[in-house]
């Protein structure tokens, strides 16, 4: 994705603020009324016994004993293993493009393959590459789509595995992983992508096999503008907080993303199993108050960084964008200001990644926005599944502190929380800072990759390298677009962060759940500290911010913070 | 010892007593904390410290050691105002986190000191197979021996009386001036090394090594020595120990950012942050706050077996109590006199009274008490009724009574009194039999008063003994169900008599008629449902269930084998002390969380002082984030790092002495101590280092 590919002609600035609230407005309407019911299916998907008939042909087709449940070792194992031998296959695939149908004479390198089937195994969609120039449409239907869906069913996958953690006790099953996955993309992630797949070719989305059509120009040149299967790939890309764009220009591109409605759209898909999963876990757990308080906090970071993000954007510091009254640079006319923010917040409050306009042309404070959302560990409300065990992972860190203020060894969800949980915890939250701050001191330390591979210098080139790392290592995918990733640091070093990102967390959590199920239930008393009222969202909120703030201050203060003072 | 309706030696010690002494105890931890002098009788012992094997135990001060040492030899290579002012700082947090150990620990050692005065070398007097006596010293005893002890000699080792009834003091461990009286057999046997027989002569087994004596085990525990790190205390440990990893990446990360942004950092100043940003707060004081919290118990008299009981306290959810000595003073008192046929209230006042004046015991003194308090009768006896003859109770008769110029009152059981009527020519009115027979189902004891005049006996009436709740109960058990902790009260009274004082005492729920089993079975019922339960006991047959209790407190009065029982022993041996040990130990877990909180919020100002400070050379718009004013990058650092090493300091009393607790709510104390820690763990810092960088600024050499 490139900065320079959109860059909005000096029109006249949208600034009609009723029309941004109204969009606000409808959006927290369609998620207030699925809520409910969705949730609810969700928990109903992870906990009935019952198998569907198509199900059952695929467990004998893999040979699993869908009612064998598994412990954690064995559910990570699975998780691990899936992502491997995903990430094989789809390096193969688009290593062997050449071979394949519809290959409109594209073919991939090697250290760009490697960077892509990373970053779709693990559910960042991280594009190293212009989808245009090298992806075929086998590619990108029968690899990339694929792990669209199966990479967000592991992620559900997972947060259902710690949530029955909590539910469970004494106990040492957490599941059966791939049930799960098979329920996930079965009954959860393919009818909703199916029916908005049309719903989005209904708003004009494009949905073709053709690699493009040529057209004469106003100038009077030749012009080709590429196609693809683009509707049915948009919906499942945000369904399950995928991101990875069929065109280069991702959801800023008007075959992706057409216009107000179908924008509107996009964004309700990306939020709806991430805000919904809160209510599986208050119905699992048997307290939908529990799943109120995680989603009030989600809700307080999105909501301010939205504001933030929104209110800089349209008070710009720069002196061209003064001029112009907004930061339109890089934005989209038909979104302008603020369906631009509600989208960049909402796709870095989630792990989507998906852009319909430029973040690295936001200003500093309104770049800083969605940087700082993905900093906070991706959890409001986060990616499909790893936002809502990323938020129980806090809580816990939360609840312990909490916990010994009130003079009790510290208890969440009716299980105590000890040495181990406390370790486990911490492995979780701690993998994302340091890929982050490791591999942006790392970039910055060899002069050979900063010096050849940044746009700009100063206080923004900073900032894009922290932001590539970011991006990564929370499996966001969004980039901060001027910054060269194709060499082979930044090709291997974001695909370590992504990896890494995704998976040491996932084990982490996972062993966490299996110390949870192990241990007995503790009865709630009057002495136990409540965890669904507004002063625990106040404390987890405090705790979450700080985590995030502490660690990444620093850094942003030589970026962001530098350019938005400026 | 008297003999009375219902015996106990128990000291009777009323909670206003045990509060009183609650309040003195924490008088002398304060008194203890704020003399500075303490600070300097430990700074030996703190330098000591400095040793990198001690710091490695505490991995956020051995990061600071670490800083501290790089520092040092980097100012030494560009000695000035700033590198060594910022290396002489550093290594006083070092020095302040150990000060903070060793006074705690100090404080532990004049106690122990204290105890080892009473482990003076003794001779014990053992017994050969064939009844002969040969002298050993103490030292030489072996588990299984017994020895003789008698008046005026000390007991040389922990044992059980096998043999004998003697008096003892054993105030050189309990403090407790006042005799105890140990005798074999039942549940006041167990003697305690060091301590002195008064009166009589015991034969005595001993139960313990040379060296592992209860004397011992409690030196080791005041000592610190045998202090292992509790689960919570781990737990936060592994907490710190993340958090100061996550800071020493955002540090070392931050040196090739700076030198892209082309403002390399001196590792003065690296170091300088890391240190600040790192929580060295609660780090430093977090072995004191942990040793403090046994001394706390100490200082009650309470020895804890671990650390792990202490954490276990604070998470009680069920307490039992026994109902006698706990929850109402130990024996019952006149609470009621009823008076039948064609008595009045005042005949009946008149005999009770007379019938008690010389009954010396606690029954009797009631009884006068009460013609005192409420019928204005005097409460010593008059110069006429010196020369009443007393009848003293006894087995057989069942009564007693005074004899005074023909005048003949008796008080007793129902059917001793009845007999005795019948045979001066008397009967007993219908009606006394029906309120007999009320108050005894209502759980009290009647006690029927009758007199005879000139050869007619006549029953004057009934006095009802009944329990009397000690004052202060209801109060102290809304408090704890405030906290979440249930209460619920043993007794083996019959299940209409513990429901009555259950009400009365306000408890939540009672055992009635409970044998050793039925409390044993309650407690597993409890556990099995994941609550945490605590208890007091002191009889052999409580020993299961003391063993079963997640916290159980033996009294020192009571058998070896209850005191193996449990996890604590009182050696006051008082109840009520259940509640103030739960509160010692939530009080442990909020200091360490409300200082964790502290030390975190802290860093917030740190960063506004110290970002600005090293970056505004590149990017001068970062001066707007130094909303302190500080005088210059140099002074704001210096005055950041003074600040982090002076904080120790001033916590140090807070962290001996506990955070205040009271009990109330769980989201009470959430949001008090967030208001305070929290929200005045982000202020202070602000206040704290803007006022350092006054006095630095002044400093000569800094910039």
């Amino acid at each position: 994705m490139r900065a320079d590919v959109f860059v909005a002609a000096e029109a006249p600035v949208m600034t009609d603020i009723v029309a941004g609230l109204a969009q606000v407005g409808l959006l927290v309407v369609a998620l207030a009324v699925v809520y409910r019911p969705f949730g609810g299916y969700l928990a109903h998907v992870f906990t009935t016994e019952k198998h569907w008939r198509v199900e059952q042909a695929i467990y004998r087709l893999v040979r699993v004993n869908p009612d064998s449940e598994q412990r954690w070792p064995t559910y990570a194992a699975g998780v691990l293993g899936f992502g491997f031998v995903s990430a094989l296959l789809l390096y193969l695939i688009q290593r062997f493009q050449p071979l394949l149908p519809l290959n409109f004479g594209r073919s991939i390198p090697p250290g760009m393959a490697f960077n892509t089937a990373v970053s779709f195994t693990t559910n960042t969609n991280w594009q190293s590459y212009v989808p245009e120039q090298v992806m075929g449409d086998t590619v990108a239907m029968a690899g990339l789509t694929v792990q669209n869906f199966v990479s967000a069913a592991m992620g559900m996958a997972v947060a259902v595995a710690v949530i029955r953690g909590f539910v469970r006790f004494r106990t040492d099953r957490l599941g059966n992983v791939w049930v799960d996955l098979t329920r996930a993309t079965v009954r959860i992630l393919l009818p909703i992508s199916f029916a908005f797949a049309i719903v989005l070719v209904g708003l004009g989305a494009a949905m073709s096999l053709r690699s493009g059509v040529s057209v004469t120009g106003l100038d009077g040149a030749q012009h080709t503008i590429a196609l693809a299967p683009s509707a049915s790939e948009e919906a499942i890309k945000e369904l399950g907080t995928n991101g990875g764009g069929i065109f280069n220009a991702n959801s800023a591109h008007p075959f992706e993303n057409p216009n107000a409605w179908s924008n509107l759209v996009e964004i309700f898909l990306l939020l709806v199993i991430p805000v919904s999963l809160t209510r599986t876990v208050g119905v699992m757990v048997g307290n939908p108050r529990q799943g109120h308080v995680l989603l009030g906090v989600m809700a307080v970071f999105w909501t301010g960084i939205l504001t933030v993000t929104w209110w800089a954007e349209a008070h710009p510091n720069g002196p061209a964008a003064r001029l112009a009254g907004a930061a339109m640079e890089g934005k989209e006319t038909r979104f302008g200001i603020p369906s631009s923010t509600l989208f960049a917040t909402s796709t870095t409050g989630t792990s989507t990644g998906a852009v319909n306009s430029m973040h690295d042309s936001y200003s500093g404070l309104g770049g800083a926005g969605p940087l700082f959302h993905m900093l906070l560990g991706e959890i409001s409300p986060g990616g499909v599944g790893t936002g809502v065990y990323g938020i129980l992972v806090l809580a816990i860190i939360a609840v312990f502190l909490a916990g010994l203020m009130v003079g009790r060894t510290p208890e969440y969800l009716g299980k105590k929380l000890g040495r181990r949980e406390v370790t486990f915890a911490s492995i979780s939250i701690l993998a994302m800072p340091l890929l982050v701050l490791v591999g942006t001191g790392l970039a910055l330390a060899l002069p050979a990759v900063t010096g050849s591979s940044l746009t700009n210098s100063g206080a923004h080139g900073l900032s894009e390298v922290l932001y590539a790392y970011t991006s990564t290592a929370n499996n966001n995918g969004s980039a901060f677009a001027g910054l060269t990733v194709t060499n082979d640091f930044y090709q291997s070093t974001l695909g370590i962060a992504m990896v890494f990102g995704r998976f040491v967390p996932i084990l982490a959590t996972l062993a966490l759940a299996g110390s949870l199920a192990a241990q007995r239930k503790v009865p709630e008393t009057a002495g136990t500290l409540p965890t669904t009222g507004p002063l625990f969202a106040t404390m987890l909120t405090g705790a979450a911010l700080l985590v995030a703030a502490l660690t990444f201050v620093p850094a942003l203060a030589l970026g962001p913070i530098a350019e938005a003072l400026a | 010892m008297t003999t009375t309706l219902h015996d106990h030696d128990r000291p009777q010690r009323t909670i206003d007593e045990a509060r009183e002494r609650h309040l003195r105890n924490v008088g002398r931890v304060s008194a203890g904390v704020f003399n500075p002098r303490q600070l300097l009788v430990s700074l030996p012992d703190a330098l000591r410290k400095l040793n990198p094997r001690h710091q490695l135990k505490n991995p956020v001060m051995f990061v600071v050691w670490v800083g501290s040492v790089l520092v040092t030899v980097f100012a030494i290579g560009q000695p000035g105002a700033f590198t060594v002012g910022v290396a002489a700082w550093l290594w006083f947090t070092v020095v302040f986190a150990n000060l903070a150990e060793a006074v705690a620990e100090g404080r532990g050692k004049a106690q122990a000191e204290t105890l080892r005065r009473t482990k003076k070398e003794t001779v014990a007097r053992r017994l050969r197979e064939d009844g002969t006596e040969e002298r050993v010293p103490g030292t030489e005893l072996r588990v299984g021996d017994t020895v003789v002890v008698e008046a005026g000699e000390v007991i040389p080792g922990d044992g059980e009386v096998i043999d004998g009834i003697a008096t003892v003091d054993e105030s050189a461990i309990t403090g407790e001036s006042a005799p105890v009286i140990r005798e074999s057999g039942g549940d006041r046997s167990a003697v305690t090394g060091g301590t002195t027989v008064l009166s009589d002569r015991i034969v005595v087994r001993i139960s313990t090594r040379p060296g592992e004596s209860f004397v011992d085990r409690m030196i080791a525990l005041v000592e610190g020595a045998a202090r292992q790190k509790t689960p919570n205390e781990i737990a936060l440990t592994i907490l710190l120990a993340v958090l100061t990893i996550i800071f020493l990446l955002a540090v070392v990360a931050l040196q090739p950012m700076a030198g892209y942004s082309g403002a390399q950092q001196s590792v003065i100043v690296l170091t300088a942050l890391l240190v600040c940003l790192i929580p060295t707060t609660i780090g430093a004081l977090l072995s004191a706050i942990g040793i403090a919290g046994m001394d706390r118990l100490v200082q009650r008299n309470v020895l804890a077996m671990s650390g792990r009981a202490v954490e276990a306290a604070g998470d009680v959810d069920t307490l039992l109590l026994d109902k006698t000595g706990t929850i109402t003073y130990g024996n019952r008192q006149a609470t009621e006199l009823i008076p039948v046929g064609s008595s009045t209230l005042d005949d009946l006042a008149g005999a009770a009274r007379l019938s008690s004046l010389a009954d010396g015991t606690p029954e009797g003194r009631s009884i006068v008490a009460l013609c005192a308090r409420e019928h204005g009768l005097p409460g010593e006896p008059q110069a006429g009724e010196r020369s009443a003859e007393f009848v003293p109770f006894t087995a057989q008769t069942r009564m007693s009574g005074a004899d005074l110029n023909g005048r003949r009152v008796r008080k007793g059981a129902a059917s001793a009194v009845r007999t005795w009527v019948a045979e001066h020519g008397g009967s007993v009115p219908e009606e006394v039999h029906r309120i007999v027979d009320e108050i005894s189902q209502q759980g009290g004891t009647p006690l029927v008063v009758a007199e005879s005049t000139n050869g007619a006996a006549v029953v004057r009436g009934v006095i009802r003994l009944s329990d009397v709740v000690k004052k202060g109960m209801r109060q102290r058990f809304a408090e704890l169900r405030a906290m979440g902790i249930k209460t619920v009260m043993i007794t083996g009274d019959n299940p209409l008599t513990a429901k009555a004082i259950a009400e009365e005492a306000g408890v939540d729920d009672f055992l009635a008629e409970a044998r050793p089993e039925d409390k044993m079975a309650l407690i597993r019922r409890e556990q099995e449902g994941g609550k945490l339960v605590a208890m007091t006991g002191d009889g052999t047959n409580d020993a299961p269930a003391l063993a079963q209790a997640d916290v159980g407190v033996a009294m020192n009065t009571g058998t070896m084998a209850a005191k193996e029982a449990g996890n604590m022993v009182d050696l006051d041996s008082d109840p009520t002390k259940l509640i103030e040990i739960v509160e010692i130990g939530k009080q442990l877990l909020i200091t360490r969380g409300a200082l964790t909180t502290f030390s975190i919020a802290n860093d917030l100002a740190k960063y506004f002082a110290i970002l600005p400070a090293m970056f505004v050379a590149i990017y001068p718009q970062l001066g707007k984030l130094n909303i302190m004013r500080l005088h210059s990058p140099q002074s704001a650092i210096l005055s950041a790092v003074i600040f982090n090493a002076l904080i120790i300091v001033a916590l140090i009393p807070l962290a001996l002495r506990g955070v205040r607790y009271r009990p109330t709510t769980a989201t009470a104390l959430l949001r008090r101590n967030l208001l305070i820690y929290g929200v005045g763990g982000i202020i202070v810092p602000f206040v704290g280092i803007w006022l350092v960088d006054l006095v630095v600024r002044l400093l000569p050499g800094i910039g």
